[in-house]
């Protein structure tokens, strides 16, 4: 399909692809198996510009949007989910900072991010408050000189290995969710520290660890925005991350179909390779399908999302439910022609498969969308006459 | 610290094709790289003027198309880039290839000239050495890993045969480098945008101010009379019988070479 890139981002691809291929594939069965966080091929990320890619031309970045973030997460998914998440969380640990940010916290942050010197993480979700993100009870009381943080922050990717964390604290405890801000956390601040890092059925090569945070003072000049807008510049910021999940599982479903079609070509039974035989071609056809659609919607959210336009919480929960559902669906595919090889930690599907499940259940599950979505359309309707 | 990295455009693929009318490469359908040997020498070169600052220079002899080559080159972190071509220069051997090199040398200046061990087309590992000499500088082959450099002077580990020696000598100097001494990186996004746009002065003999009777075919202290692929030879023995005599046949050649 033509997706009428432009040359730039024919680039960012196309460079991405080759990282891909020579620094991820050779290393990416064993980085599932050690859970071991991929800080080679991050720096490698890094000097091949890619975490610039996200960020305004100002900061030392090149200044691309969602659009551009979704090429390189693509295909660095391709070959490793792992790795393309602990990249994709880079960039949202950095967006409310991008849109809502001092100047001053820009010029002090942004560079080192773009750079790769600085990984990011994005601190929202509690033991008490995942879908329900209004029922965080982390707080960030005001005190002479800042913010004292107390709580607990859990499941967060890049948790341990980011220097920066955007955390989602509640400054005014009485207002609820109205009570909400976002705060940039310096890893090493006194207060601060790791616990548990999960252990997970797949995307194992990123860390995923709780934040601890006990009487850990935050200086004033660290709040980003206002106080209280914490919560509506989160939701905006999942608006606008989502499409990457999309991307993600794009580029993971792109890989599973290339490899069911070079098993099932070489795969010889009953004297012919598998791809000769109807029954495999129907699942080919259906998964190929299943790719391209996925892919146009994503890229058409992206688009959408870098255009300007106000509101764009449906588009990119289409994008992100459509395309998890369909890496779900084609890596299972995948396994299922594949047969007993496909099963086998020898070939790459089974930790596809793995990979794919939680692009269904983060930045939002996809029932919570549907929800999302389906409270868009009875809006519209009880506002058309 | 200045660094000069002298490389050179060949054919990606180690079964080069030979005319067998005039002896030269066939070029058609083959997609051209930079020497595999040479991204090595360019990665050193990067990584010094990382560490001690300076400009990382690439020149190469070569047509007109050996541009794509520097352009990559700055596109692998290389801040300037010359291309050394004229109808004169074609037809050059070793010889007459280094005594180009060496007058763009000359007239860059540098502190270290980088070149890669070989080319993966010629293959013959004279390059660096002879633009040494004719450069008059101290030249160390096969360095796999630059220990210490400093104002005027380097200390290197080259490999050689049986393991490998640590040399000193002082700056400026050649070095041919392996491929033990780095990863060569990818190219970074930057990069490829400034290569796309970066100037590539061509510099052609008059430019050098080279001598008529030194460049090219006719500066050439050899010409290729034939290209032949050698046969290949199975010189194996295969000893038979039972697994007692086989060992006693084996003992008794091995005795017969004065091996044991």
């Amino acid at each position: 399909m033509e997706y009428f890139l432009t040359e730039q981002q024919k680039t960012i691809k196309g460079l991405a692809r080759r990282l891909a291929e020579e620094r991820i594939r050779p290393v990416r069965a064993e980085l599932d198996e050690k859970e071991e966080f991929p800080w080679a091929i991050i720096k490698d990320l890094a000097a091949a510009d890619l975490f610039r890619v996200f960020i305004p031309e100002q900061y030392e970045g090149l200044g691309g949007g969602c659009f551009e973030l979704c090429l390189v997460v693509e295909e660095l998914s391709r070959v490793c989910s792992g790795v393309a998440v602990s990249y994709a969380a880079s960039a949202l640990g950095t967006y409310i900072l991008m849109d809502y940010g001092s100047e001053e916290q820009k010029q002090k942050y942004l560079p080192d991010v773009a750079s790769g010197r600085k990984l990011t993480a994005f601190a929202l979700t509690e033991p008490t408050a995942g879908s329900d993100a209004s029922a965080i009870r982390t707080t960030a009381g005001k005190v002479s000189g800042g913010y004292l943080l107390n709580g607990t922050k859990q499941f967060i990717t890049n948790g341990g290995e980011a220097e920066l964390y955007t955390v989602i604290a509640l400054t005014d405890k009485a207002k609820g969710a109205r009570g909400a801000s976002a705060l940039l956390v310096e890893k090493g601040t006194p207060g601060f520290t790791f616990g548990k890092k999960e252990k997970k059925l797949g995307i194992r090569a990123s860390a995923t660890r709780e934040l601890v945070f006990k009487n850990c003072l935050i200086p004033e000049g660290n709040i980003i925005g206002r106080a209280g807008m914490g919560f509506i510049m989160t939701m905006r910021l999942l608006d606008r991350s989502r499409p990457g999940i999309g991307a993600q599982a794009v580029g993971l479903a792109q890989g599973a179909l290339e490899a069911a079609v070079d098993y099932t070509e070489q795969r010889v039974q009953f004297g012919h390779p598998l791809i000769s035989l109807p029954v495999v071609q129907d699942k080919l056809a259906g998964m190929a399908i299943l790719v391209e659609a996925a892919r146009a919607l994503v890229y058409a959210a992206a688009r959408t999302t870098d255009s300007g336009v106000k509101s764009f919480t449906e588009e990119s929960a289409m994008a992100k439910v459509f395309a998890s559902d369909a890496a779900m669906k084609v890596t299972t595919e995948a396994v299922q022609v594949c047969g007993g090889a496909g099963y086998m930690k020898d070939y790459p599907l089974e930790k596809m498969m793995r990979d794919a499940k939680i692009t269904q259940i983060y930045e939002g599950s996809n029932e919570v969308l549907r929800n999302a979505i389906a409270i868009s359309l009875r809006k519209r309707k009880a506002r058309t006459p | 610290m200045n660094v000069v990295v002298c490389l050179k455009q060949v054919p990606g693929t180690t079964e080069v094709k030979i005319d067998p009318q005039t002896n030269t490469l066939i070029r058609q359908g083959i997609k051209n790289i930079i020497n595999p040997f040479d991204t090595y020498a360019l990665e050193e070169g990067v990584r010094l003027k990382e560490k001690h600052s300076g400009r990382v220079t690439v020149i190469t002899m070569g047509p007109p198309q050996a541009e794509e080559a520097l352009r990559e080159a700055i596109s692998l972190g290389a801040d300037e880039a010359v291309l050394l071509s004229d109808h004169a220069f074609a037809g050059a051997d070793t010889w007459a290839t280094a005594y180009t090199l060496s007058l763009a040398v000359r007239k860059l200046g540098a502190d270290i000239i980088i070149c890669g061990r070989q080319t993966l087309d010629g293959d013959t590992g004279q390059v660096g050495p002879e633009l040494a000499e004719m450069l008059k500088l101290p030249f160390i082959a096969y360095v796999s890993q630059i220990e210490e450099i400093a104002e005027g002077h380097i200390r290197v580990r080259r490999m050689i045969e049986e393991g490998h020696e640590v040399m000193e000598t002082t700056l400026p100097a050649v070095i041919t480098v392996v491929k033990e001494i780095n990863v060569p990186r990818l190219p970074s996004l930057r990069g490829i945008a400034r290569s796309k746009s970066a100037p590539i002065p061509v510099w052609d003999a008059a430019t050098l101010g080279a001598a008529k009777d030194k460049i090219g075919l006719a500066g050439s202290c050899t010409r290729v009379i034939k290209v032949f692929f050698p046969k290949r030879v199975s010189r194996g023995e295969k000893l038979e019988g039972d697994l007692k005599s086989q060992v006693e046949k084996l003992i008794n050649k091995l005795k017969e070479a004065n091996l044991i």
